[in-house]
């Protein structure tokens, strides 16, 4: 058994076309790709939402005045 | 050259090789910058030099014996084997194939290519022992790591005749194990017996951060290195052979390009492959690191790293899932070895690079399972045993344990680590003074030719 559906070169390579692993698993594998991307979106958000949160409570008015003046 | 297919397949092979190595250049330049932006203002001037000075010194090196063990060392004494020299002979360096040559377009610009290899090796654990290793110290380092180890790994495991490929099935397409993890397994060899930097842990044992100083060109270097990074995937090709050429089981007179073993791939494959585990890799390290910004640049690296060894075969989703599982491991393992054995790898170089290849060997071992590793008879086909088995010779064996004994040597003799005095002072200072000298000198000569005009 072979992942790749091929277990040896022994082919004309006229012949061959797909050649990666697990063949027939694409659909499935876009899923799982989708999932990927839009779990990474969601974690973001959540954390970007508390990071912003946490910040705007840690202001101190001199740090904040001398950050302006530094552009 | 014999007719015209022959001469224009040639040309295209001498220059597709020799635009790698022009790409391959920027790695360096990379790496020169990602150093020298995460070293402290006093070490500058060092931190560059000890780094632009593993330029030369694997070239002469590569050139007068590095090449000519990788055409000899394949089945070197493993499983009764010995020294080809007959292979070897066409590459030492009074060969005529190493010249000027018009008989031979294609030694040259191959032996180029995997030179800028040599550097890359040499250059990771450059990275990790920043700030506190004398220059002389590494340089015998950037020799045997850049000219023996991974080169005698690469006959090995990265030759179409190598005997981990024969007997292990071992495949490591764009080099997961055969630079990174070596080079990795070599600086953690390194980075035990040197020590960390003076106040890189609190008394009782926590790290501190030792912040860059630089972070954008921290940044850029990372950025030329992603960019290198093509040629280096380019260069682990050969870019269009026909089977009668590879001579291997293959029929038909279809031309195609081919790994390093010289089994099917085509560059629209790892074009695909490396832009979606740099993805992959990315979006974990920025989620596993919780957005810092170094760390999710360095996750872009070790997400290519951790897939290369499968980025010949992998579907690009594969691809982009096993770079994201390789940055949370890699993330992880990096801080609990850190806490744990106080280890101080300056620049995540173990981590990004040893770590991420060791484990992308193992997986490639799973997802790869009895695919054929060469496209000639009677070798083992990939598997998981094999893969790991790989992963233990390139970190430990050619890796750490070299590493570890050199560094040992150096520092029994004395010549590994600089004095407290110096790196409080600062390599710049303690080393180069005369820069600093010069500077007061000149400035305190146009001061008095001011007060003299006044």
């Amino acid at each position: 058994m072979s992942t790749i559906g091929y277990e040896s070169w022994a082919v004309d390579l006229a012949d061959v076309g797909a050649i990666y692993p697990f063949q027939g698993w694409e659909v499935a594998m876009t899923v799982i790709g989708v999932i990927f991307w839009i779990g990474w979106h969601r974690i973001q958000f959540v954390r970007e939402g508390q990071h912003l949160e946490e910040a705007r409570k840690m202001g101190d008015k001199d740090k904040i005045d001398k950050m302006l003046d530094r552009y | 050259m014999d007719g015209n297919l022959d001469a224009l397949t040639t040309v295209f092979t001498e220059f597709y090789y020799w635009v790698t190595v022009v790409f391959m250049f920027l790695i360096h330049v990379g790496f020169c910058m990602y150093e020298v932006g995460a070293s402290r203002a006093r070490n500058h001037m060092h931190t560059l030099m000890k780094n632009i000075m593993i330029i030369p010194l694997v070239t002469v090196t590569f050139f007068l014996f590095g090449w000519w063990i990788y055409w000899a060392f394949p089945n070197f004494w493993v499983f009764g084997g010995s020294i080809d020299f007959e292979s070897g002979a066409a590459n030492l360096p009074w060969s005529e194939n190493m010249a000027t040559n018009l008989g031979d377009r294609i030694t040259g610009v191959f032996w180029a290519a995997f030179l800028l290899f040599s550097w890359t090796a040499a250059s990771i654990v450059s990275g990790s022992v920043i700030e506190r290793i004398r220059s002389s110290a590494l340089w015998v380092h950037a020799v045997l790591i850049g000219s023996v180890f991974w080169i005698i790994d690469a006959a090995w495991g990265w030759h179409y005749a190598g005997w981990m490929v024969q007997k292990l099935g071992y495949h490591d397409a764009y080099a997961s194990g055969v630079i990174h993890a070596i080079a990795g397994g070599y600086a953690l060899g390194v980075i035990m017996v040197l020590g960390p930097r003076i106040g890189k842990f609190a008394k009782d044992g926590t790290p501190r951060d030792i912040p860059p100083h630089n972070p954008w060109m921290l940044t850029i270097g990372i950025f030329l290195i992603y960019t290198g990074f093509w040629g280096f995937y380019a260069a682990c090709n050969v870019p269009a052979i026909s089977p009668e050429a590879i001579g291997g089981q293959i029929t038909g007179t279809t031309w195609t390009a081919t790994n390093i073993y010289l089994a099917p791939t085509s560059l629209s494959a790892i074009t695909f492959n490396f832009l979606m585990s740099l993805s992959g890799g990315l979006m974990a390290a920025y989620v596993v690191s919780k957005g810092d910004a170094f760390w999710t640049f360095s996750g872009g690296l070790a997400g290519v790293i951790t897939a290369s060894a499968g980025n010949d075969l992998y579907h690009p989703i594969q691809a982009m899932i096993v770079a994201a599982i390789g940055v949370v491991i890699v993330y992880n393992l990096h801080y609990w070895v850190e806490r744990k054995f106080k280890l101080d790898d300056a620049v995540g170089a173990v981590a990004v690079h040893g770590y991420a290849g060791f484990i992308g060997l193992v997986i490639a071992g799973f997802v790869l399972w009895g695919a054929p590793s060469s496209p000639f008879e009677g070798y083992a086909s990939i598997n998981p045993v094999g893969q790991f088995l790989g992963a233990i010779i390139m970190f430990f064996v050619l890796g750490f344990l070299p590493g570890f004994v050199v560094a040992k040597l150096q520092s029994m003799a004395g010549v590994l680590r600089i004095p407290e005095e110096v790196e409080l002072m600062g390599l710049d200072y303690a080393e180069h003074h005369a820069y600093e000298d010069a500077k007061a000198e000149i400035i305190a000569a146009d001061k008095a030719a001011l007060a003299a005009k006044s």
